[in-house]
Order: C-alpha cells, then sequence, then structure tokens
C-alpha cells in the first residue's frame, strides 16, 4: 500500500506553468512547515507576481503585500504577533527591484522574519522583462539584444549585500536536481528554526527556472542553472549564526 | 480677550516665558492659545510666539495686533512695536535696548532683565523677570498667584530653584517702580 | 477633568495611544515629526511598536501588516511624503482594513515648504491612490479637535474597515492649547476573527483585495461608499440663520472666519460660515438647509488655488455665486476676509458671477 502524502498547506494544485521551479518550492516550504508544526501558526506577506498564484492553492493565513513591500509588512505583522512564525514569499523583481529597500532594511533592522526570495532571474508574471537579477547578455522583452551591463549594471547578488549584516541566517539553493532540492529544503527548515529561536532575520534565495519566459525546454532550463546561473550566484549557505557557515 | 507677543533672540528662553504664561492662565481657568513663530520671522533670528488669554472661546489663535510685547531684543520692538494697541504694555528688555524713544501711546516698562538675572545667579531666569514686570504691568493675574505658577511649573519639571522665583519676583519690583 | 496644555503633534499622537493603537511606522517629515518623536518614547511604554521606517512607503505597508494582524495602528506624514502613502492607502482601503492616516499639511508641490497650508485638500478627499476608494476625512480646527477627529477616526477605521485620514496642518500641530485627554482604550486584536494570526484549524485567511472574493463587487463598494457619504458627513455652522453671505473654510482657516464673522456683525454685515468637518463626505446637507437670505459664498482657502470651492459649487447644484478668498501662504486677517465678503455681497447684488 503506497500511501500518496501532501503536505496539509498545499489545498489545491498549483497555478504555475510546466517546469516553473515555484511548485517545488511551494512544496518543500508546505513539507518544512507541516514538519516543524508551523502551517496552523504561520503568516505568509505575499509578493506582486508569480506569488499571487499562491493565494488560494497554499493553505496558510496570508497577506497580500504592495509590489515589493513584502518585507514592510512581515515587519508589521511580526512585531504585532512575535510568536507566529512570519513569512515573505517573493520573487527577484518584487524583492529586489521595486522592494530593494524594504528587502535590505528588513535584513538591517534583523527583524526575525524569514524571506524566500524565488529568483528566476526575469520578471515572470508581466512577461519575462529584465530583471537586477538578468545574467550579462540575456535576452529579454525589455533587452532584445542582451543584457547591456554598461547601461543596466551588473546582475544583483542580493547575498553579497547582505552577508556581512548582523543576521541569523543567509543561504542561496536551487531546484535543479533531487540533491539541489532536498538541500534548499534544509535550508529553508534552517531559516525558519533560525526565526523560532528568535535568532533574527533569515533568507533563502533560490535559484528558479522559468521556462516560459526563457524560451527554453524544461531541461534546458535546469542545466542553465546549473552551468551559467550559479557562475553568478553560487550556492551555499553564508551566514549560520547557528552553527558552521560555508558547509 | 488679552493678546500677548513674546519676542527675542533663540535662547532667551521667549517660547519658554509664553508657555508658562500659557500654563498658568489654563490652570487659572482661562481660554488659552499658544502659537510659536517660525517662517521668515525665525530665519530672521527672532523667535516669537503669540498668546492668546480669554474668558471666552479663542475663534484666531494669530495676532496681528496685540495687547502687550514682551521684547527681549532690538529686533523684537522693530518687528512689533507698531503692532501694539494704543494703550497696550511694552516690556522692554533695557540691558540690550538702549537709546531707543517708543511710541508715547504705550505703557512701557523698561527693565534690565538680561542684568538682573546675572546678578541673581540665574542667567536663565531673564526671561522669568520679563514675565514678572509683565504681570505687574498689565495686571493679568495677581503677581502671587503667577510666581506660584511658575515654582509648580518648574517643579513639574523636576528642576526648579528658588532663583527662578527670585528672577520673577525682581521684574515684578523693576515694573512697580517704573 | 484636567486639562493639559500640549502641542498639536503631541496631543494627537497621545490620542491615538489611547484609543488603542499599538502600532505606528513612519519617516520623519516637517511639520509632522513631532508625532514619531512622541510615539518613539510613548508606544514602548503601552506595550506598542514603534518603527522608524526607511520610507513613507514601507511604513505605510507596516501599518497595513499590522492592521492585517488586526491591530489599531497609524502612519502620519506630509507633503511628500503624503504622496508616498497613497500606494498603501489605496492597498489598505481595497482589502478592507482599518489604519488611521494622518497628514499634517504643508505648503506647496513638490518639496515646498514647511509651514501652513491646505493645498492638499484634492489629494485627501478625491481619492489619492489608485482605483475605487474613498476615505473619511476630519479636518480639526483646535488641538482638543486633533484629539477627538483622532480618537474617531479609529472608531470609524474600524466600524467601516476602512483608512481614515485625519488632515491637520504645520499650525495646528505646532500650537498649544489645553486638552481633555480621553481614558486609556484598549483594543482586542482577536476580537475580529478575519485578523491574521495562523489558520489554527480553521481555513486558512487571504487578506487581500476584496474584490476577489465578493460577488458584484462594483454594487458593493458602490453600495459601502454610499453609506459612508450618507451616515459620516459632519460640519458645523455659525450665524447662518439671516447671513447673506456664507463663509466655508476647515480647519485652522475656520478659526479665522469665526473672527471675521463676528468682526463683520459688528459692522452690521450679515455673514455666516459653514465649517466642514469632514471634508470627504463633504457636508452637502449644510447647504441644502440655508435659509433664502443667503445669496452667495466664499471660500477662504490656504492654497494659491481654489479646492473646496468645486466642492461647494456641487453642494449648491451651482446655483449660487462662490467666491474665494485665497490666502495662498499667508494667514489672513479677519478684517481682510470681512471686506471682501462685503464686496462680494455687492457684486452679488448687482448680479456679478462666480471669482
Amino acid at each position: 500500500m503506497v500511501e500518496r502524502l501532501i503536505p496539509t498547506a498545499l489545498v489545491e494544485d498549483n497555478k504555475f506553468c510546466p517546469g516553473c521551479g515555484h511548485g517545488i518550492i511551494n512544496r518543500i516550504l508546505a513539507e518544512v512547515l507541516d514538519e516543524m508544526k508551523l502551517t496552523d501558526k504561520a503568516i505568509g506577506s505575499m509578493a506582486v507576481g508569480c506569488a499571487c498564484l499562491m493565494v488560494d492553492t497554499f493553505g496558510v493565513d496570508w497577506i497580500q503585500s504592495p509590489h515589493g513591500r513584502a518585507a514592510a509588512l512581515a515587519t508589521g505583522i511580526k512585531r504585532c504577533r512575535p510568536e507566529n512564525p512570519v513569512f515573505t514569499y517573493q520573487g527577484d523583481g518584487d524583492s529586489m527591484s521595486i522592494g530593494f529597500s524594504e528587502t535590505m532594511y528588513a535584513a538591517l533592522r534583523n527583524e526575525n522574519i524569514t524571506a524566500i526570495l524565488v529568483n528566476n532571474g526575469i520578471f515572470g508574471m508581466t512577461g519575462g522583462q529584465m530583471a537586477p537579477t538578468s545574467l550579462p547578455g540575456q535576452k529579454t522583452v525589455t533587452s532584445p539584444m542582451g543584457r547591456n551591463t554598461d547601461l543596466t549594471g551588473q546582475p544583483l547578488n542580493i547575498i553579497n549585500q547582505m552577508k556581512d549584516l548582523n543576521i541569523g541566517y543567509l543561504a542561496r539553493g536551487s531546484v535543479t536536481s533531487i540533491k539541489n532540492i532536498n538541500r534548499v529544503k534544509k535550508y529553508i527548515r534552517n531559516a525558519f528554526e533560525t526565526q523560532m529561536s528568535g535568532g533574527g532575520y533569515s533568507m533563502v534565495e533560490i535559484l528558479s527556472p522559468c521556462p516560459t519566459n526563457w524560451k527554453m525546454m524544461p531541461d534546458k532550463s535546469l542545466e542553465h542553472i546549473d552551468n551559467t546561473v550559479t557562475t553568478y550566484y553560487p550556492l551555499g549557505e553564508f551566514v549560520k549564526k547557528g552553527g558552521d557557515s560555508n558547509e | 480677550m488679552n493678546s500677548i507677543i513674546c519676542s527675542g533672540f533663540g535662547g532667551q528662553g521667549i517660547l519658554t516665558a509664553g508657555l508658562i504664561l500659557a500654563k498658568i492662565s489654563m490652570d487659572g481657568g482661562k481660554q488659552v492659545s499658544w502659537v510659536p513663530s517660525y517662517g521668515s520671522e525665525m530665519r530672521g533670528g527672532t523667535a516669537s510666539c503669540a498668546i492668546k488669554v480669554s474668558d471666552t472661546e479663542i475663534y484666531s489663535p494669530f495676532i496681528k495686533e496685540m495687547n502687550t510685547l514682551v521684547a527681549m531684543n532690538e529686533a523684537s520692538v522693530d518687528q512689533f512695536e507698531s503692532l501694539v494697541k494704543p494703550g497696550g504694555v511694552l516690556i522692554s528688555n533695557s540691558t540690550i535696548i538702549q537709546g531707543r524713544t517708543f511710541r508715547s501711546d504705550l505703557k512701557v516698562v523698561e527693565v534690565a532683565a538680561t542684568a538682573i538675572s546675572e546678578e541673581l545667579k540665574n542667567i536663565r531666569g531673564a526671561n522669568l523677570v520679563m514675565l514678572g514686570a509683565m504681570i505687574q504691568a498689565t495686571g493679568l493675574f495677581a503677581p502671587e498667584f503667577f510666581a506660584d505658577g511658575i515654582d509648580a511649573y518648574f517643579d513639574a519639571k523636576g528642576r526648579n530653584t528658588p532663583l527662578n522665583r527670585e528672577c520673577y519676583m525682581a521684574g515684578v519690583a523693576a515694573a512697580e517702580q517704573a | 477633568m484636567a486639562l493639559k496644555l500640549m502641542k498639536g503633534n503631541d496631543a494627537l499622537a497621545e490620542a491615538a495611544v489611547r484609543a488603542g493603537c499599538r502600532f505606528f511606522g513612519g519617516y520623519p517629515i516637517t511639520p509632522q515629526s513631532e508625532i514619531l518623536e512622541y510615539l518613539s518614547k510613548r508606544m514602548p511604554e503601552v506595550g506598542g511598536h514603534f518603527v522608524q521606517s526607511e520610507s513613507e512607503l514601507a511604513g505605510i505597508s507596516m501599518v497595513h501588516g499590522a492592521a492585517a494582524a488586526g491591530f489599531r495602528t497609524m502612519t502620519s506624514s506630509s507633503g511628500p511624503g503624503f504622496s508616498l502613502l497613497q500606494e498603501g492607502i489605496s492597498y489598505i482601503a481595497s482589502a478592507e482594513l482599518p489604519a488611521v492616516i494622518i497628514n499634517v499639511q504643508r505648503y506647496g508641490s513638490g518639496l515646498g515648504d514647511i509651514f501652513q497650508a491646505q493645498g492638499d485638500y484634492f489629494q485627501a478627499v478625491k481619492g489619492g491612490g489608485h482605483g475605487d476608494y474613498r476615505m473619511i476625512v476630519y479636518a480639526p480646527a483646535s488641538i482638543q479637535e486633533n484629539v477627538d477627529f483622532t480618537t474617531l477616526a479609529f472608531d470609524k477605521a474600524d466600524e467601516y474597515r476602512n483608512p481614515v485620514l485625519v488632515l491637520s496642518d504645520a499650525s495646528i500641530a505646532s500650537m498649544m492649547e489645553p486638552v481633555d485627554l480621553p481614558e486609556m482604550h484598549e483594543h482586542d486584536p482577536n476580537k475580529n476573527p478575519e485578523a491574521a494570526r495562523g489558520k489554527g484549524d480553521g481555513p486558512f485567511k487571504r487578506i487581500t483585495s476584496t474584490m476577489y472574493y465578493i460577488e458584484d463587487f462594483d454594487t458593493y463598494v458602490k453600495k459601502k461608499y454610499d453609506t459612508m457619504a450618507a451616515n459620516e458627513e459632519r460640519w458645523e455652522s455659525i450665524q447662518v440663520e439671516d447671513a447673506e453671505l456664507v463663509l466655508v473654510a476647515y480647519g485652522i482657516t475656520s478659526r479665522i472666519c469665526k473672527e471675521a464673522v463676528m468682526l463683520a456683525r459688528e459692522k452690521g454685515i450679515k455673514l455666516g460660515l459653514i465649517r466642514p468637518i469632514t471634508l470627504w463626505p463633504f457636508p452637502a446637507k449644510a447647504f441644502k438647509a440655508l435659509p433664502d437670505t443667503v445669496a452667495s459664498f466664499m471660500t477662504v482657502e490656504l492654497s494659491p488655488m481654489p479646492m473646496i470651492q468645486e466642492d461647494v459649487l456641487l453642494s449648491l447644484d451651482a446655483r449660487k455665486p462662490v467666491h474665494n478668498f485665497l490666502a495662498g501662504m499667508n494667514i489672513p486677517e479677519p478684517i481682510d476676509i470681512v471686506e471682501k465678503a462685503a464686496d462680494c455681497i455687492k457684486q452679488t447684488a448687482k448680479g456679478a458671477c462666480n471669482g
């Protein structure tokens, strides 16, 4: 007898595109919340972007933030309800472009929240425009000749921005293989454990494929992350107040 | 309705003088408003506040023409003397404002507030000397009632000294002689 | 009743605390910074939370989060900062969350300047942010009213589940008057079952634009704001019973106008005053109830261009002349208001039109 285990937070099938990484990330986030018995207490601050698609399918209390402000909302929630696990779920456009200030200041204040930042290198929901995280030369609908870093700057490595701050936990993973998925799940768990022990700001950045807007097949998208994206955005744990860093 | 402007250099305690007057007026059962100056006047180096004291509702808290001017420096006289109502009171700090001819239709009391406060070793009390002279010259409140109010004001702030009352009473005495 | 002599900004902040406000997020800008300063000290004393946010955008978003968590919450700003609050206000309105917003008006568009003005009228009453929402806007004219309307704002925000704006200005912010403060009120953040606190055993909550979950939302939202408009008008009428010309002014300007009315009456000029206390809903009823003696109106505004004039004309179905006295950046003198009003009375008698 084989039992199909579905985490309690996944109340409906997700609405993401085929081959999208969000579905995997939703699954492991839901597993961590169940394993830590946090699903009933969790409050999520939801980005504008593809994250919005979770509002009916991921069964925790949600507050829809204005674009980019998820960390500020989470601050207001967590200060008022310090006993609840409070997290943001945001894409890279939301958290690192329009919401760079809110994201950084939550870290600077060492707010005791967990940020899940999904980096797919483009604006997904609006149709694949260039994001701060887009790679040099990357073709998007707003960089049709490829990203020109002379005009648009270098890709934003948010972990480099944060790693010297006084925060609790900082890690970057990807969802390209079973091994990497299991590792990200551990990072997410470490992040929530940091929060629940009052350890301050925790953030997990997750490199995730967007086959639709990358105009790439799902398997090629995963190879692209492993072969190219990770050279700009290395994986690992960068701050781990509770234990070893850079395992 | 009594309208009073207290004016002087920033640091002469002029806003506090107005505040003490407002507080004691309130405790004395009066309607009161206190408006600090800002804008061009403040940029000129002179701070002022406008106080209205009334038995009835105060409509506009702003003052154009006043019953009483408490002037701690020359600039205050330059700016406000012409706006004192005929028969009104002008208290002039004669340590700083010297050799000046005032309007003849005003009751002018010249009191060496800065010098008196220095003599009494309470250099921050020049504003209280001016208040003493003003209370005596206007009859706005009984001088003793107001003196108790000054003590209560500084007691509440936890930094009263008998010198405050002395400064104030010296102002009352100076106005009596004037 | 022990009266306390308080500055407008301080009194407003204390009123918020006493209304049960336990979260404040905001950013410094003159002339409202004393509200932050006061609450940075006061909030921890009552077990509340104060965050000096990195921007007004973040401040209003923190307020959004705290409101969603069920707490009474407030932010305040002025001029350029009030523009930045509009994003969050629209979101809070669309999620039907209660929050209190303070705008201490200062002069001008762009950077402007820090002195008193009433130029944010349109932004305050006509929307400000994007989309289909309105806010009750209270216009206090004294320090006591700063207290009373801030207190009321929290109640109305809860009643309608909508942000409420208190539109103060630089002069009320900095002046002092005696105030009678209300008793401390404790707000239970768990009173509303819709507050975000984790789903527990129940269904999960989605605190987002309610349009996604309400059937026939167009009708619903129109009814919501129609009800507010019908029930929440507040105003004060002074000596309108036999007036020939009625002044219209709100906030600090209304007090100068009261003095002008008294002055005019001494001179035998029949002036009256309508002081809107709510700017939205604009007190149209006050204009419907006037006697036939009232032949014209004059708005008195601390701005270089007329703003309330539009709402007065709408309230009158544009059937009577509405003049204006535009004080701009200067505090008007009652006598100047009386003289212009007397002039307008003559013009109206001659059949001159608006202006």
